[in-house]
């Protein structure tokens, strides 16, 4: 009986994160069509095109940083509403006159600690004090940018270090350095989530937690990791936008929570936890600074664009629905 | 009641592994252990007995080290034993398959057998060594057909259960604690659970198996622990041997055979509910039927067969793709029209899919009707525990508090709390799946009683069952589905359990007969 069951489902062989990128990759296609039609004089030029294709990616790369590691929380089952807050902390206590002195490894080191520091806060706070991981997020979400600010002074924080001042402008390969870090972190992601026992565990912790718990998996010490995962991903964020803006300040990446949740569950992240892919929030995050993009070569307002990127959210995730509904419905017949 | 420490059967002669004598545990405001003693040896499978909330579920919790015993003494293959964590329990030597599946459905077979103690390098998990590994023990379990890089979701239900074994297995256990193994396994799976688990008995490993079929008890088990109330009320029983009658004695403190209300003619009635030619691709096809007031109408079939997606589909839940559900002459085009006409249905999956199980019973009884509890949008909950508490002394629901969480009641009684609710709504068809699944020997005839009074008071009953000896006791007529297909329809009293069994499996004895 299981055999006939199992040999019944074969045709279902295709993945469903394959379907879901597929989809994505095809919503990408159209928005650059789009482009073409809206500004072909643009389009023609082909070293224009090269470099607005890097300058799309450069867009992604600090929010595609934050966005695996919120695809990392959101799989185990939490959810991170702080990380434009933690972004906003680590870059302005990395730009203190004071930090600045060390230079730009203090600075990094600065960076990636705070992240890391207010990561394992939250983790603490929902795993051992028990907090809904919206409530906690929530709550640090405005105590972290208040620090920022009380730090700060309200004031913007010039960084006067030409080593992350460099970070931005420099290019391997003819590609951004920023673009590198970018694929640096998904690669990691991508094998951690993959590969390795952790990714395996955070997986079970948030599809399953009582069966994650009876399997012997310390899920309170493995929740805990994953917010400050999600820190340190921050901390990265941070130095890149500080070093893009040559500068750092209590407002900065604001509401990044919301574009970093957005471009996972676009990708195909289950906000219920237990289930989503790295890919495809990295393309989630492409087709953000696509659309980002697109209005900028057309020189519309930011307004109209956050209103239209809002009904694109939704247009994505129902035609990817239909998509995936029809496609495997397809398959069953 | 005997004293426990008077064994009386010597069924395997293998050494004493593990020994518990007076262990107690308490919850607040219960005593969920209260003086067990249990003895199990290497190589024998060693049954436990025991009503839902007797004790089983916490007593195998304290061994696998999720919850930890107040006092009393286990010792371990000689040593005293206090598993702080399951993994503790497990690396120790016990591996647990609990009822509820423990799986991560977006996790792949192999990815579940060995989650908690994957195989990995430097925290690289190794996919290619965990996969071969996986299949050798799924081999050894008689299901190498199943791939180990599928993921769990996309599996039959006997499959995950399988799943479940070869996790244990992963764990070189020297004991395995079965809940329930075959609750969710069709006839065929049950004989190869069997023969896996005389594989390993042969090999010296102990097995404590949980099951509320005492036919089961008899085929597989050497010796039986009785728990009544958190206590041992009989140790060491032969499997084989002791009677009925005595295992039923110690388990509800009262002599009792397995017994079905006694029939009463149906009136002559035009039926209420009538199914003609429906259809779900790949679920079943072209099932016909008709239910009268006042009748039970018995569906037998295996697991998969189809039988809980007819329910499901006549209830409004599943869009049928062909063929129509009429009740009282109008069709039923979805869940809010079969409610609206009378239609009631208590699911297989009590838990997740009928109860609020953080919600008192009279919130949950009140579900389906609590607007005819408010007035001018308010709800009055004062009537409604009225109604609520009512319906609980109609269905004898023990506890009689209609207060306390549903979470809290034992599987009979949630049962009777989802019966309750459509009851309250004066629901005129009542669609039953699985209604004693999970459910004690004493709370069973119980059901059985309030489900034929419901009938004798005009309510039509559908009711779908995998066991052929309920479903033949307790309707009038018998439906047989095998493969999605009504394959047979005779009168209860004309079929017997053979009869049945041969049609729900192959259908050999009365091939070629009209259904």
């Amino acid at each position: 009986m299981i055999a006939e069951a199992v040999r019944a489902k074969s045709p279902r062989q295709i993945d469903d994160g394959v379907i879901r990128n597929l989809g994505l990759v095809g919503v990408l296609i159209i928005l650059v069509i789009i482009g073409i039609v809206t500004r072909p004089e643009l389009y023609s030029d082909p070293t224009w095109v090269r470099n607005n294709v890097l300058t799309i990616l450069q867009q992604a790369s600090a929010i595609g940083v934050v966005t695996v590691g919120m695809t990392f929380v959101i799989i185990g089952g939490g959810i991170d509403l702080s990380v434009g807050a933690i972004i906003a902390l680590s870059g302005v206590w990395a730009t203190t006159l004071a930090t600045q002195s060390y230079g730009a490894a203090g600075m990094i080191f600065t960076a990636l600690v705070v992240g890391l520091a207010v990561g394992v806060v939250n983790g603490v706070l929902i795993s051992y004090g028990k907090l809904v991981p919206f409530i906690a997020t929530l709550a640090m979400l405005v105590s972290a940018r208040g620090l920022a600010a009380q730090i700060s002074g309200k004031q913007t924080q010039v960084s006067a270090n030409a080593t992350i001042n460099d970070i931005a402008s420099t290019k391997l390969i003819g590609i951004p350095l920023l673009v590198w870090i970018l694929a640096a972190v998904v690669a990691a992601g991508w094998v951690l989530l993959n590969r390795t026992t952790f990714g395996r565990r955070t997986v079970a912790v948030g599809g399953n937690p009582e069966a994650a718990r009876l399997a012997g998996i310390n899920v309170k010490r493995h929740t805990l990791m994953l917010y400050a995962l999600s820190g340190i991903c921050c901390g990265i964020a941070a130095i890149m936008l500080t070093s893009q803006a040559t500068s750092a300040q209590a407002a900065m990446a604001n509401l990044y929570e919301l574009d970093a949740i957005a471009a996972a569950i676009i990708g195909g992240t289950l906000l219920s936890g237990g289930r989503g892919t790295i890919v495809g929030a990295l393309f989630g995050v492409l087709v953000f600074s696509t659309i980002t993009n697109l209005f900028a070569i057309n020189n519309l307002s930011t307004e109209v664009q956050n209103m239209v990127k809002g009904g694109i959210i939704v247009a994505a995730v129902l035609i990817q629905q239909f998509r995936y509904r029809s496609l495997t419905q397809l398959l069953k017949r | 009641m005997s004293d426990p420490s008077a064994s009386a059967g010597t069924a395997t002669g293998g050494d004493p592994v593990l020994r518990l004598t007076d262990v107690v545990k308490t919850f607040p405001g219960v005593r969920a252990l209260d003086g067990v003693q249990l003895e199990v040896r290497a190589g024998e499978v060693h049954c436990l007995l025991g009503q839902n909330g007797a004790g089983k579920s916490t007593l195998i919790k304290v061994l696998a080290g999720v919850h930890h015993a107040d006092s009393g003494e286990i010792s371990w293959l000689g040593e005293p034993f206090a598993p702080v964590t399951p993994q503790a329990a497990m690396r120790a030597g016990i591996a647990t398959i609990y009822q509820e599946l423990d799986l991560v459905d977006d996790l792949s077979v192999a990815e579940n057998a060995f989650l908690g103690h994957e195989q990995s390098r430097f925290g690289f998990t190794r996919r290619r060594s965990s996969a071969a590994s996986t299949r050798q023990i799924l081999a050894r379990l008689g299901h190498p057909e199943i791939p180990p890089r599928r993921l769990v979701k996309n599996l039959p239900a006997a499959g995950k259960q399988i799943v479940s074994m070869a996790r244990a297995l992963s764990h070189d256990a020297r004991l395995i604690v079965m809940d329930e193994p075959s609750a969710v396994l069709a006839h065929d799976e049950v004989a190869n659970l069997f023969r896996i688990i005389r594989e390993l008995t042969a090999q010296g490993i102990a097995v404590i198996y949980i099951s509320h079929r005492l036919a089961e008890i008899r085929e597989i088990g050497d010796r039986v622990t009785v728990l009544k109330d958190g206590r041992t009320t009989a140790a060491n029983l032969p499997a084989r041997s002791t009677p009925t009658r005595e295992l039923v004695g110690r388990m509800t403190g009262r002599s009792m055979e397995y017994v079905f209300p006694p029939r009463r003619p149906a009136p002559e009635a035009e039926p209420v509910l009538v199914v003609e030619g429906l259809t779900r691709h790949g679920e079943f096809a072209d099932a016909t039927l008709a239910v009268a007031p006042g009748e039970i109408v018995g569906i037998a079939g295996l697991v998969g067969s189809g039988r809980s997606e007819l329910l499901e589909t006549i209830f409004g839940a599943r869009r049928a793709d062909s063929g129509t559900v009429t009740m009282d002459g109008r069709r039923i085009t979805g869940v809010g029209a079969a409610v609206a006409r009378g239609i009631g249905m208590a699911p297989e999956e009590r838990k997740s899919q009928a109860l609020l199980l953080d919600e008192p019973v009279y919130k949950n009884m009140t579900l389906a009707s609590f607007s005819g509890f408010a007035h001018g949008g308010f709800t009055d909950t004062r009537d409604e525990r009225a109604a609520a508490l009512r319906t609980a002394d109609q269905l004898e629901l023990r506890p009689r508090d209609v207060d306390r969480p549903a979470r809290t009641l034992s599987g009979g009684n949630q049962q009777k709390v989802v019966v309750g609710r459509w009851l309250l709504g004066g629901t005129k068809l009542l669609l039953l799946d699985e209604p004693t699944r999970g459910v004690d020997v004493g709370a069973r005839a119980e059901l059985y009683q309030v489900i034929r009074g419901l009938a004798d008071d005009g309510v039509a009953v559908l009711l779908v069952s995998s066991e052929v000896p309920e479903v033949l006791g307790l309707a009038d007529r018998v439906l047989v589905m095998r493969e999605g297909r009504l394959v047979h329809e005779a009168p209860a009293e004309e079929l017997d359990e053979d009869t049945v069994l041969d049609l729900v499996m192959a259908g050999s004895l009365l091939e070629g007969e009209p259904a």
